[in-house]
This record gives structure tokens, C-alpha cells and sequence, in this order.
């Protein structure tokens, strides 16, 4: 601890301890308890008590109140038991009585605080730093904590609740520790006695009659399975695992659903699920019996295993499928495919009650859904998934919720009548179709698929929301079967025919939110499918190119970003990437485009259309698609021009981001090394000068760009371009050693100082907007180049990444704050004599 | 309680409801899809239409050549269209006491109705019903009557013609019915007979029930209405809506406790939601125009329209069509415009509060403003020397057989560029279409009916919950073309009972109260006896006297005074003779009790046996039985006059008299 720091702290302690002080900032007494977390790590405890003593003066004069402050006497408690976490400070403490007068039953648990939460939240969260070492467990267990513990397991505070869970699963880690090894034989082992009173209070709990007591301690074994894997927790498992059993089949208990989490902790730890048979056979059992709502979570996770038995894998496919193979019953009778499941080895009645009702049909899809939609992001899932009948029998749920689908049987009408106009289902049946279109053998049922999404697309009565997710699910399938054979598939060219008749529509709709996903939709498009010729030829024969161009102007600031993207894909769909594709319309050219996103870029009162105009600009020069050299440089000239007055840091990062872009599409264009973008052989330009470049960057006022944004009040603008002259420094000081030294420096150096100085003050924005730089001339090369050489962009870059509070984030400041605060109180009291 | 059922479409009722003593119709449409059978009659000559070739039947005959004509494929009347009439044989129309109107789209047939059938009732509706209703039935007249046609085709209604004629012809059903488009001033008599009311206003019709129409929130001035007396309540909801429109919200709560609720006037089209229908009419309306072409809007003068121009306002500024012209062409255009704006008392909250400030409710005054939209009573006179194109016309009549609408169809369905888009349900857009085909112009159909969908009558039930729904019976089952639909009907216990054109039902409730005042001279004489806690009994002895079906109950005359003379006196009609009346009594008879009383009275071999229904009481020697039962008591002695007596008294004092 620094010497301010421990001078500040007993005023600090005296004046958390005055009852008069209406009580901290929870904010500060948090950072407080971070320091000393610190200070413990740093340096022995003891000493830090023996050092100050006003801490333990404190603890006292707290325990001395009649009634405390509950925040205080909350840090009181937490404090305490981070300095008592160290084993000589515990000892310290003890000596002096504080530890039982904070901790034991004479303390704040039997005073009116403990009706406070957060009093009681201070207690365990206290106990559980303390809990380090055998003395504090040792303390705990035979001081009668261990029961409060116990009883606030069911603690009306949900916080206070589960971590006295958690405190629980600390002190039997600790209690049993990592070494001991004991026999796997629940009857003959010797737990220590304070893992003994746990145990017993687990199986004890588990075998009451009380509900909650139960749901306590499964939740305590889930949590203990979950963060521990030693070997002894098998045997405790050992001890409680026929009655935990038990509650899969009783239903007056209602712990049912506590099981799933339980057993997949456990099937995750190496300790069960290398096990024989008898833990794999009650996932099964859980997996029969439990109602499919709550299995579902059990089956996904079971799934995702890396090791499980091959069985057990397949048992829980079924308990995800049966939802999805009672639909394809449902929607024909008899069946007219393959099944998803083999009916003779499960029964489907429970899964068809459940969707003939109104309350749990859609929960049940949606839950199955999402699940399904889940598995197909796994990347090595260890089961086949049926993808192809799987999309059949999503594409039959959509159907059902629009009511398109006949229903042939008397199931199927009762959930036809249930699903339509079902906007959950749709919405999880989206996106599982989408997630659908990554998995191969899927093509069969193509037709049907595209039938449905375009119903989707074309019904006035499908909400903003679902229709945003079918066009996300159509770009899926229409990129992935464009992609894969878009000459055999004639079905997909009319389906891309019919999506952009849609998509005209859709553009033209007065709901802002369907005209924003159609725009980003057509962005998805272009972006994957513009190298397909046929695609190309039929969005540009469309009328959709003229109305993207016309939502430019959209009254909606979202619609109008997303327009700018969508045309800035257009342009180089149109003149960048194919010059010669047709164009619609003679309005279309590249002149145009770019006058319209600069106006945009310098006129639009909203941020969003900016920042959409920046990526593009961005985009395209990446491209390399600005043209010519000449016109690139007009282009960013220009570009900087309108956007370093912009107001929204965003956009001027944007703008840096560009200019970096600039930069390497100028060295590899001059032949320097590491090209990206090299745009030409960099043979042709090898012999010309370095000083090409730097002409350039004058000309089209980048330096002045770079510098001011140094000082900009934003700080990643200026660590942007910090970087950004960092990376022409070592590219031109290097290249220039040896003919440019000295020279021209006298008059080229003019204002170099001053700005300098400046930089290194930094937040002088406004001088170089007025006083143009006080003379330095940012379109000088001579000038710049000595500006590169001279200053320490190093240092800044070093001062530009430090955290803006750093000077106020030490603890110093934060004993300041605090007695600051009392000093206004004082001055008030003051006031009010 | 009786309901005569008068038309068979659910959306154009007209049923007569016999309820107590009164005759009451409620509404009277009219049917007018017939006209979709005729020829559309066009504003100026049409060379295609009178090029149309005449009917040849199978078997060659051309009798009808001149009646019938055919175009792609189907045949139509070449006539003054015709409309459909409500049944007028069912009951005689001249016992109709009153009308009730619900709203402006069913009071088509009022004319027939008051001026045909020897009607001398009053017909109750709101102002706004009124006033758009004569601006409805002044465009009807108007667009028919401006254009004479000569000829009037009867032959082929003959049933044996009938029968030879292709379909829809020949299925047409209630031919015979099909009548002529009535005069204006049989529409200015017919509304003579109006009298205007307003919400919640109740109406007395005889003293024997009264009637209160609520707001029903489906257009300007639409109301439901209860008919009810002191015991009975039937409501009828006709054209009812829930959704956020420029009317007056719907009245729900004053729809409760009905025991007879008859429901009709649901949207015509349950699976189009109208947000979304708005939405694909202006993303149409706006694409077309982008286009260059021109859109055609068949509409009513009134209603949806003026949430359409609403719509529109917000949206042809964003949607870069400020400077594209919308004309309203009607011959009411004007009146409706300005009415619209006129009616705040019957607009919704929003609209009424901008009347105080002041500000134009509807923003279609704006437009108008603004020059962005126009109207004109027809195509002739400045519209011609104003029509700039592309552009968007909004005219009549939405069956496409008359108003100004079939001069747009014949000028622009030759180009693909232009879109006509139904925005009315009433008429099948196909039908609709058929004379007109082939035709080039793009057509979108999208119906806003913002009239209750199945969803919100089961909501609607839920929370008024009639004791008996009573409805058409297209409700009680799935439509036809979408039969897996079984969302799409009315699901409610008990089940709806149904109703089809002509039919005659009984309505599912007895009366079995009726109010009567006592007056306050007879009810100071009653002298209450309170038999249980809070229940008081009285014997009233009065005289019922009735009179506009009001009950009183009176003094009765005072005895008669014995005669003085020795004449018979004559037995007055006026003073009924007045029995002198034996007291009534009351209360049960202990067991145990009257045991103990009669063995005080001497019987000492009482008996008593437990019945099912309570006891016997048997005095063995005497022969006697007391048969003691919850609501009688009965002493059987064999010609014992004396004991029966004794017996009776030693009853009496357990009973209380009054």
C-alpha cells in the first residue's frame, strides 16, 4: 500500500464507520474491496493489518453499532473475509474476537440487518473468501455457520440463494480436497467432517418430503458435478443416486426438470461417463421418461457430447425428432415418406398430446426448433441428422402456420388450427430452414421449399419480422444451389425470378422495417452470387437496380444506409467488377453513383447513411475499383474533404480506415513492398521515386487529416491515425535515409515544433481547424516528411492506448472520492447550523 | 321470439325479428353481385362492347341473341343491370313496425322496402348512415340513370330458358327477384322516413321494448343495436370493428348479458389481414407509378377510402410520388370529401381531438390543399382538360358494371404498364373482370374488410358472453374453397344456431317474466311476512290492468254494496267480482312436535313411518293417516268430519297465515 494510501485510510475507515454518513456508493466500497483483493495478492496480510490498524478499529466500531448502515455492515463482512482468506490475518483476526463477532451467532445474524439481503449476501459472500484454508473451514463447520449456510439455500434472494449454493460446493471441494482418495464405496467412506455434515445434509435433504429441500440439493450436486471432477464425487453420487432416480418416476415431487442440468454436468465430467453402464442407463431412463419439454435441453446436450455411447446418442436424436416426425404424420396420411422415426421403438402419443394442445404445441416446435437449428452449427456432430426429411418436415410446419397445407389428418387440423398465423413458430422454423441450407442431400425437396419461402415473401399477412427471416433463409438457399448448379436447377433460376418480382414489391412497401431487410437482402445477394453470370443478367434486367436508387432518398435513416450499401454493391456489380454487363437504364452510371453517395455522405443529418457511404467508399477501394490513378485521387481527395468536419466519430474513422486502404493501394502501386492490392506489376513503377507517393498524400490533403484526427476528442480516431503515421514513417523515413537528410529542413520546418508541442498537449482540435496548422503547411512534402521524422508517434501511440481514466482509476483517488463525498456532507451539515 | 330470415348473404342481412308485440327489421341490403351477370353500361360508345356476339345454344337456337352476349368465354345479360332483392313473401312487409339501420352499406334496399311494400313505419339510423347512405344510393342512381339503355332483357329469367343457359346463368338463384335500380325520388321518400338517433340512445318502441343503438366502429356512424324489454336482451352486431380506424371505437361492454346475440356483417375476407392489405396496395400503387403506369382504385365513395387517403398522405411524400395526381372521381366525391370531415362527433378519439384544434380530422383536406389530390363528379367537363398521366384514379362502381370505373377499364386495360387494384370485398375481383377480358393491365386484389375476423368474435364472445349466438350459417362452417380451415368459422358453446335465406326460426329463448308496477295506494295496503330471512311474502289482491304494454296493478274495487233493491244487479264488465280469499300459508310441520301436540290431545297410538318425500303419521286407531310431505299435507279420515277439524287445527298451529 502506497503512503498516501495508508495515510487516507483511517479517515477513510473513521468515516465508513459514522453512523451520521447516509452510506457510500455501493460503486466505490466495490472498488475498495478490488483494492484490497490487490493488496492481499501483493503483500502479506498480517503485515497489512499490523500496518493499519484502523482496519481492524474498523471492523469493531461497525460491530459496535447499534444499526448499521446494511451496505456498510455488507462491505464489513466481505472485507473481513478477504483479509481473513490469508491464513495469518484469519489468525489475527481470531485473536482479537472479530471473526465470531462478525461471522458467529452473536454477530450481525441474530441483529435486525440479517432481514437485509444484501447483509446476508455480505455474510456468505464473507464466509466464502474467508474459506481457504482449514482453519476458516474448520471455524465454520464447528461455529454453527454451516447450518446458516444451509438455511440460506433457500434464502427468499435469489443472489443470497445460490451463492450460499455455491458456498457449499466450495467448502466440500475444500473439506475433501484434491489429494484424498477414498474408497469408491459409499457406505465404508471416512469423509472429513465438515464434507461429512454436507453429505449428510445432501442426502438427508433428498430423501425429506420437502420439495424444496430437494431442489436445493440438486441443484448443489448439479453445481458440484459441474465445477469439480474428482473422483470422490462418484461416490458420493453413489450414496444418492437411487433416490435422485426416484424423482424421474415420481411425479409428486416435481424435481423433474432440475434433472436434465444435473446429468449433463455429470455426462460432461470424465468421472461418470467413462462409468459402465448404470449413468448412461439412467440418461436413458431420463430421456424416456422425462416429458419431451424438459428432455429436449437434455437431448442437445447429449448430442454435442464427444464421448457418450453410440445408444444413448440415438435415444436422444429420437426425443429431438418425434416433434418433427409427428408433423410429417400429421401432414399426410399415410405417410407418403420415410418417417424420422422408427415407431416401434418409441411411442408418440405423449409428443402428439402435447401439439393437439393450444398451451404447449408452440413451445414444444419452437423449443425443438431452435434445438435442431443448434445441432446444425455443430461442427462434428456424431449422428447422421436426416437433413433432407428434417427440411420436409420444417417446410410442412410453415405450411401449417400459413395455411397452405390441407391437413390429412384429424392430428394435423388440430395443429393446422393451433399453428396459423403463429408468428414463433414461423420465426424458429426460419431459421432452422436456414441453418438447413449449410447440410447437403437436402435438394429433393427443393421445390416445395421455395414454394413456401416465396409464399412467405409474397403474403401481405407474414409480419416485418418473419418476413426478414425469410428472406435471410431464401438468400441461404438460393446462394448454396446457385452456387452448387445453377444451370441444372431450373427451378432455382424461376425461384431467383419470382424472389426478385417479390423483391420489387417488397421494395416499395410502406413498412420501413420490409424495405430495410429487402435492401439487405439484395446486398446478400450481390455480395454472394455476383460471379454468377445468370443471376447478374436477371437482377439487372429487373427493375430492382432503378428502385434500390430511389430508396437513396428513403424519409427512414435505416432504410437509407441499408440502400447505400445495396447500391454501392450494385455499382460494382454493374461497372466495377463487369464493365460491360448491361445496364438498366442510362441514368446508371458511375459518375452518378458516386456524386449521389458523396452528397449523402456530406449533406445526410443521420449518422447511419455515413457510415453506410464510408464502408462502400471503403469497400471499393479495397477493390481497387475507383479507377485510375488520377480519379482514385480526386476520389479520396474528395472523400476526406466532406467527412473530416463529420460529427460522428464513426464516420471518420470510417474515413481513416479508407485513407489506410489509400495508403498500402499507393505503396504497392509504387512498387513498395507488401501488396495487397497491387493493382499493376509493380516492375512498371519499380524505378519511380518514393516521393510519388508523399506528392500524393499532399495532394489530397492527407496529412492535414492525419494530424488533426490525432488530436481528435474521440479517442480510436486518434489511435487510427496514429497508426496510420506510424505506417507511413517506416515507409518513408526508411526509404529516404539517405537522400533527404537535412535538407530544406529550415524552411520545411516552420510550425514542426509548435506542433509538437501541440500533440504532445494533445486535444487541440481547434487550433488546426482555425489557425490552419500556425504555419505548418500539411501540404508540403518537404515539411511532412520532416514532421514523420520528427515526431514521437511512439510515445503517442503509447499515451493515445492508455485508458482515459488512468489517472483517476488509482486508489488514491479512490480514497479521495470517498472522503470527498463525506465532505460535502460535512459542509452541508454546516450549512443547515 | 321469432326471426324471419330475409337475405342469405352475411354481409347484406335482412332480418325481421318478431320480439313481444313488435315487428322489427333489422337492416335491409341488397344484394348486388347480380350485376356481375350484365354488361358493364360504358360512358361513351364502346365499339368491343356492342361488337360482342349474341348467345347461340347447344342447340343452335338464337332466340337470345339479343339479350345475351358473349365475351371470352362467358356469357352475360345485356341489360340494365338488376339487383338482388331481400325475400318480400316470407311475412308481410307491411306489418314492419320499425328498421333498424346498422350501417350505410346496409340500407341499399330501404327503397324497395318503404316505397313497395306498404311499409308505414319509422326507420331508425345515425346521421352519418344516413347522409353517406343517400350519397351511396345517389351514385347508384346516378351512375345507372345517366346512361339510358333501351333495352330490358326478361326472356332468359324464364325458368324453362333458364334452365338451357350456361353457368353462372344458369345458377343464378331468385331470378325472379331481380329488380331495376330504384329512382331518386323514391330514395328521397324512402329517407323521409328516417329518424335520425344517436349512440346510446334509447328508443321506445310501444312501451313493449326498447332499442339502443351502440357504435360498432366499422364506418362513419355504424352502429349495433340492443333490443331488449325489462327481462329479455337481444343484441345485434352487424359490421363490427375492432382495429384503429377513422370511426368512433366499437361499444363491447354494452353488449354483456344477451341472451340472444345475432351476429352478422363478419369480414368477407378472414385470412387478409388489412395492415398487410394496405401495405400491398401502396407497395403496388407505388411500383406501378415508378413504372410509368397509371393505377385504377374501384372503390366506394365512402369508407375505406378515406383510410386509404390517409395512408397515402403519410406514405407518396416518402415513397417519391409527391408529384404524381390521384383524382376521386364520383358524382358525391365533393359531398363525401366534405362530410367525412364534418362528422366529429362519430370519428375516433384522435380525429375529434384535432377538431379542437381547429384542424381538419381527415389529412385528405390537405391533399386536396395541396393539389395532390383532385376530385371531380365525372370524367367530363375539367377532368378532361386536368388528366395528366401516370396517375392514380380512385372512382366507382367496385363490380366494374357502372359509374365512370368502366371508362378506365376500357382505356387503360390494354397496357401492361397499369394496374387496377380491388380494394373492395364485395365482389368477386375475377367476375368482376370477366367482361373486360382478354385484358393487358395487371391486376392485384387487395381486400381491406376491417369487419371482425374469427379471432376477434371468439374474443368478442368470450368477454359478453351471450347465452345463444344466432348467425348465417356461412359462419358455422369452414368456406368452401379453403375446407381444412376450421379456425375460419365461429367456435363458441353452445353452438351457434344458424340461418339461411327464407327461413324462419324460433329463437332459442322463453319469455318468462314480465314487469308490473303496483301502484303506491295498493302497496301501502300490503302487509309483508317475512317467512325467512329477507324474503317477505304478501297476498296482493288488485286488478291487472294493461295498456300499451304496461302492466299495472290497481285497487280493487271496493265490494259491492249489497243490493238495495231486489233487481239482479247486472254484472258490470269494469269491476270484476271480488272474491272474499282464505289466507295462504307457510311454513313446515316438526315431527316430533306435532307427535307431542296430538298425544297432549289425546291419540295415544301414534305412529309415524318416514316416506321418500316425508312422513306419515298414523293414529291406528282412529283410521286415520296425516300424510306430511315438504309442499302439502293431507289428513285421510274415513267420513270423520269432527276429527278432520280437530286434526286440521292441531296442522294450523304449526303453519303461519297471511
Amino acid at each position: 500500500m502506497s503512503r498516501q494510501c495508508a495515510l487516507l485510510l483511517p479517515r477513510v475507515c473513521a468515516a465508513l464507520a459514522d453512523p451520521r454518513q447516509p452510506g457510500s456508493d455501493d460503486t466505490c466500497l466495490e472498488k475498495m474491496l478490488d483494492w484490497f483483493r490487490e493488496l492481499r495478492e501483493g503483500e502479506p496480510t498480517e503485515k497489512l493489518l499490523q500496518d493499519n490498524p484502523c482496519l481492524t478499529e474498523f471492523f469493531s466500531s461497525v460491530l459496535a453499532l447499534p444499526e448499521p448502515n446494511p451496505s456498510i455492515l455488507s462491505f464489513t463482512l466481505r472485507l473481513a473475509g478477504i483479509l481473513a482468506a490469508a491464513e495469518d490475518c484469519f489468525q489475527h483476526l481470531q485473536q482479537r474476537q472479530l471473526l465470531v463477532r462478525l461471522f458467529g451467532e452473536g454477530g450481525p445474524l441474530s441483529s435486525a440487518a440479517w432481514e437485509d439481503a444484501s447483509v446476508r449476501s455480505g455474510w456468505v459472500e464473507g464466509v466464502h473468501s474467508m474459506v481457504q484454508h482449514q482453519p476458516a473451514l474448520h471455524f465454520i463447520c464447528s461455529g454453527g455457520g454451516i447450518d446458516v449456510v444451509f438455511t440460506l439455500q433457500g434464502d427468499p434472494s435469489l443472489f443470497v440463494a445460490s451463492a450460499a449454493s455455491r458456498l457449499l460446493v466450495h467448502m466440500l471441494t475444500l473439506s475433501v480436497g484434491p489429494e484424498v482418495t477414498l474408497p469408491l464405496n459409499a457406505k465404508d467412506c471416512d469423509w472429513p467432517a465438515c464434507a461429512q455434515m454436507i453429505v449428510k445434509h445432501i442426502e438427508d435433504s433428498l430423501q425429506s418430503s420437502s420439495a424444496s429441500h430437494i431442489k436445493q440439493s440438486l441443484k448443489l450436486l448439479t453445481s458440484l458435478f459441474g465445477s469439480c471432477q474428482a473422483t470422490w464425487t462418484k461416490v458420493l453420487w453413489l450414496g444418492v443416486a437411487k433416490q435422485v432416480e426416484s424423482f424421474l418416476t415420481e411425479d409428486s415431487v416435481q424435481a423433474q426438470h432440475m434433472l436434465p442440468d444435473l446429468l449433463l454436468n455429470m455426462a460432461r465430467s470424465p468421472v461418470f461417463r467413462d462409468t459402465e453402464g448404470s449413468f448412461w442407463a439412467l440418461v436413458t431412463s431420463a430421456l424416456e421418461h422425462l416429458t419431451p419439454l424438459q428432455a429436449g435441453p437434455l437431448a442437445v446436450g447429449i448430442l454435442k457430447l464427444f464421448q457418450c455411447p453410440q445408444d444413448v446418442r440415438i435415444q436422444a436424436l429420437t426425443v429431438l425428432l418425434q416433434p418433427m416426425d409427428c408433423i410429417l404424420r400429421a401432414a399426410s396420411q399415410p405417410l407418403e415418406y420415410a418417417g424420422l422415426v422408427d415407431e416401434s421403438v418409441s411411442d408418440p402419443s405423449t409428443v402428439e398430446n402435447l401439439l393437439s394442445s393450444k398451451s404447449s404445441c408452440a413451445s414444444l416446435l419452437c423449443q425443438t426448433l431452435a434445438h435442431l437449428e443448434e445441432l446444425l452449427s455443430v461442427a462434428y456432430l456424431r449422428v447422421d441428422l436426416p437433413s433432407a426429411t428434417l427440411v420436409r418436415s420444417v417446410v410442412i410446419i410453415l405450411q401449417f402456420c400459413n395455411g397452405l397445407l390441407i391437413p390429412a389428418s384429424p392430428l394435423g387440423s388440430k395443429i393446422s388450427q393451433i399453428l396459423i398465423g403463429c408468428f414463433r413458430v414461423q420465426r424458429s422454423a426460419l431459421d432452422a430452414l436456414a441453418a438447413l441450407s449449410q447440410w447437403k442431400r437436402c435438394d429433393t425437396v427443393v421445390e416445395s421449399l421455395f414454394d413456401v419461402l416465396l409464399a412467405y415473401l409474397e403474403s401481405p399477412n407474414t409480419s416485418p419480422t418473419v418476413l426478414k427471416k425469410s428472406f435471410q433463409a431464401m438468400a441461404k438457399w438460393l446462394v448454396h444451389l446457385l452456387h452448387k448448379s445453377f444451370k441444372k436447377q431450373r427451378q432455382t433460376e424461376k425461384s431467383l425470378q419470382d424472389v426478385l418480382l417479390v423483391l420489387q414489391k417488397r421494395l416499395c412497401s410502406p413498412c420501413w422495417e420490409v424495405r430495410d431487410s429487402s435492401l439487405e437482402f439484395l446486398t446478400k445477394l450481390i455480395a454472394c452470387l455476383r460471379d454468377q453470370d445468370e443471376f447478374r443478367q436477371s437482377l439487372l434486367s429487373s427493375e430492382v437496380p432503378k428502385l434500390t436508387e430511389n430508396l437513396l432518398e428513403d424519409p427512414e435513416s435505416y432504410v437509407r444506409a441499408s440502400a447505400v450499401t445495396a447500391v454501392g454493391h450494385l455499382a460494382f456489380l454493374t461497372y466495377f467488377f463487369f464493365p460491360e454487363s448491361p445496364v438498366a437504364g442510362n441514368q446508371y452510371n458511375k459518375e452518378n453513383t458516386v456524386a449521389k453517395l458523396q452528397e449523402i455522405l456530406s449533406t445526410d443529418p443521420e449518422v447511419f447513411p455515413r457510415r453506410a457511404v464510408m464502408s462502400i467508399f471503403t469497400m471499393w477501394l479495397q477493390q481497387c475499383c475507383t479507377g485510375e490513378l488520377e480519379e482514385t485521387e480526386r476520389f479520396v481527395s474528395r472523400v476526406i474533404q466532406i467527412t473530416e468536419r463529420d460529427l460522428d466519430w464513426e464516420v471518420r474513422l470510417g474515413c481513416l480506415e479508407m485513407v489506410q486502404i489509400f495508403t498500402i493501394y499507393m505503396f504497392c502501386r509504387f512498387g513498395l513492398p507488401e501488396c495487397p492490392y497491387t493493382p499493376v506489376p509493380s516492375a512498371v513503377t519499380s524505378s519511380i521515386s518514393w516521393c510519388e507517393p508523399l506528392q500524393i498524400f499532399c495532394r489530397v490533403k492527407l496529412f492535414g487529416f492525419l494530424f488533426r484526427s490525432l488530436c481528435d476528442c474521440d479517442k480510436p480516431v486518434g489511435q487510427k491515425a496514429c497508426d496510420i503515421l506510424l505506417a507511413l514513417k517506416s515507409h518513408f523515413c526508411q526509404s529516404s535515409m539517405i537522400d533527404s537528410q537535412g535538407s530544406g529542413d529550415l524552411a520545411a520546418g516552420r510550425g514542426i515544433p509548435w506542433l509538437q508541442r501541440t500533440l504532445r498537449q494533445g486535444s487541440l482540435a481547434e487550433n488546426f481547424s482555425t489557425g490552419g496548422g500556425n504555419g505548418v503547411d500539411f501540404e508540403d512534402p518537404e515539411s511532412m516528411m520532416l514532421a514523420l521524422r520528427t515526431i514521437d508517434f511512439e510515445e503517442l501511440h503509447s499515451d493515445l492506448n492508455k485508458c482515459s481514466d488512468h489517472v483517476e482509476k488509482s486508489p488514491q483517488s479512490l480514497l479521495e472520492d470517498i472522503l470527498a463525498a463525506v465532505g460535502t456532507i460535512e459542509e452541508n451539515e454546516a450549512d443547515c447550523y | 321470439l321469432f326471426q324471419y330470415c330475409l337475405s342469405g348473404h352475411p354481409t347484406l342481412p335482412c332480418n325481421v325479428l318478431k320480439f313481444k308485440s313488435t315487428t322489427i327489421m333489422l337492416d335491409c341490403g341488397l344484394d348486388m353481385t347480380s350485376t356481375l351477370n350484365f354488361l358493364p353500361l360504358p360512358l361513351v360508345q364502346s365499339p368491343r362492347l356492342s361488337k360482342l356476339p349474341g348467345l347461340v345454344l347447344k342447340d343452335g337456337s338464337t332466340f337470345l341473341d339479343k339479350e345475351l352476349k358473349e365475351c371470352s368465354g362467358h356469357v352475360f345479360v345485356d341489360s340494365v343491370p338488376e339487383f338482388c332483392l331481400p325475400e318480400t313473401e316470407l311475412l308481410d312487409l307491411s306489418t314492419v313496425d320499425v328498421i333498424l339501420i346498422s350501417n350505410y352499406h346496409c340500407m341499399m334496399a330501404l327503397p324497395y322496402i318503404t316505397e313497395y311494400t306498404g311499409f308505414t313505419g319509422t326507420v331508425y339510423a345515425t346521421e352519418p348512415t344516413v347522409q353517406i347512405g343517400r350519397l351511396l344510393m345517389e351514385e347508384l342512381v346516378n351512375s345507372i340513370e345517366r346512361v339510358p339503355k333501351a333495352q330490358s332483357a326478361s326472356t332468359w329469367k324464364n325458368k324453362e330458358v333458364q334452365r338451357l343457359l350456361p353457368a353462372p346463368l344458369k345458377d343464378a338463384v331468385e331470378v325472379s327477384m331481380w329488380r331495376k335500380c330504384y329512382s331518386m325520388p323514391e330514395v328521397n321518400a324512402a329517407l323521409s322516413k328516417i329518424q335520425l338517433v344517436g349512440y346510446s340512445q334509447k328508443i321506445e318502441l310501444f312501451g313493449a321494448v326498447q332499442v339502443t343503438p351502440l357504435s360498432s366502429g366499422y364506418a362513419l356512424g355504424s352502429s349495433n343495436w340492443i333490443i331488449q324489454s325489462h327481462y329479455e336482451k337481444v343484441s345485434y352486431v352487424s359490421g363490427s370493428s375492432l382495429l384503429t380506424t377513422h370511426p368512433q371505437p366499437m361499444d363491447q361492454a354494452s353488449l354483456k348479458n344477451s341472451d340472444v346475440l345475432i351476429l352478422t356483417g363478419l369480414t368477407q375476407i378472414p385470412t387478409a389481414n388489412p395492415d398487410g392489405m394496405v401495405g400491398e396496395f401502396c407497395s403496388n400503387l407505388a411500383m406501378t407509378v415508378r413504372n410509368g403506369g397509371n393505377v385504377l382504385v374501384p372503390c366506394y365513395p365512402s369508407g375505406v377510402i378515406y383510410d386509404l387517403l390517409e395512408c397515402l398522405y403519410q406514405y407518396i411524400d416518402s415513397a417519391g410520388l409527391s408529384n404524381v395526381p390521384f383524382y376521386f372521381i364520383s358524382p358525391v366525391a365533393n359531398s363525401s370529401l366534405e362530410f367525412s370531415q364534418i362528422f366529429a362527433e362519430w370519428l375516433c378519439h384522435n380525429k375529434q381531438t384535432k377538431v379542437y384544434l381547429p384542424e381538419p380530422p381527415f389529412p385528405h383536406a390537405e391533399l386536396i390543399q395541396t393539389n395532390k389530390l383532385k376530385h371531380y363528379p365525372s370524367i367530363h367537363g375539367d377532368f378532361s382538360n386536368d388528366f395528366k398521366q401516370p396517375c392514380v384514379v380512385f372512382t366507382g362502381h367496385p363490380s366494374l358494371r357502372f359509374g365512370d370505373v368502366v371508362h378506365f377499364m376500357e382505356l387503360w386495360g390494354k397496357s401492361s404498364l397499369n394496374t387496377v387494384i380491388f380494394t373492395e370485398p364485395d365482389f368477386s375481383y375475377l367476375d368482376a373482370l370477366a367482361p373486360y377480358q382478354p385484358l393487358a393491365m395487371k391486376c392485384v386484389y387487395c381486400p381491406i374488410d376491417t369487419r371482425l375476423n374469427f379471432i376477434q368474435v371468439s374474443k368478442l364472445l368470450k368477454e359478453v358472453q351471450p347465452l345463444h349466438v344466432v348467425c348465417p350459417e356461412q359462419y358455422t362452417q369452414p368456406p368452401p374453397s379453403q375446407s381444412h380451415r376450421t379456425d375460419l368459422m365461429i367456435d363458441c358453446q353452445p353452438p351457434p344456431m344458424s340461418y339461411r335465406r327464407a327461413e324462419v326460426l324460433t329463437l332459442p329463448y322463453k319469455r318468462r317474466y314480465e314487469k308490473i308496477e303496483i301502484m303506491p295506494e295498493l302497496a301501502d295496503s300490503l302487509v309483508p311476512l317475512e317467512i325467512k330471512p329477507g324474503i317477505s311474502l304478501a297476498t296482493v289482491s288488485a286488478v291487472l290492468h294493461t295498456k300499451d304494454n304496461k302492466h299495472v296493478l290497481q285497487l280493487p274495487p271496493k265490494p259491492p254494496q249489497p243490493p238495495t233493491s231486489k233487481k239482479r244487479k247486472r254484472v258490470s264488465d269494469d269491476v270484476p267480482e271480488c272474491k272474499p280469499l282464505k289466507p295462504l300459508l307457510s311454513g313446515s310441520i316438526p315431527v316430533d312436535q306435532f307427535v307431542q301436540t296430538l298425544e297432549k290431545h289425546g291419540f295415544s297410538d301414534v305412529k309415524v313411518e318416514d316416506t321418500a318425500k316425508g312422513h306419515i303419521v298414523l293414529l291406528q286407531e282412529a283410521e286415520t293417516l296425516i300424510q306430511i310431505e315438504e309442499d302439502s299435507t293431507h289428513i285421510i279420515c274415513d267420513n270423520d268430519e269432527p276429527l278432520r277439524v280437530k286434526l286440521r287445527d292441531l296442522v294450523l298451529k304449526f303453519l303461519q297465515k297471511f
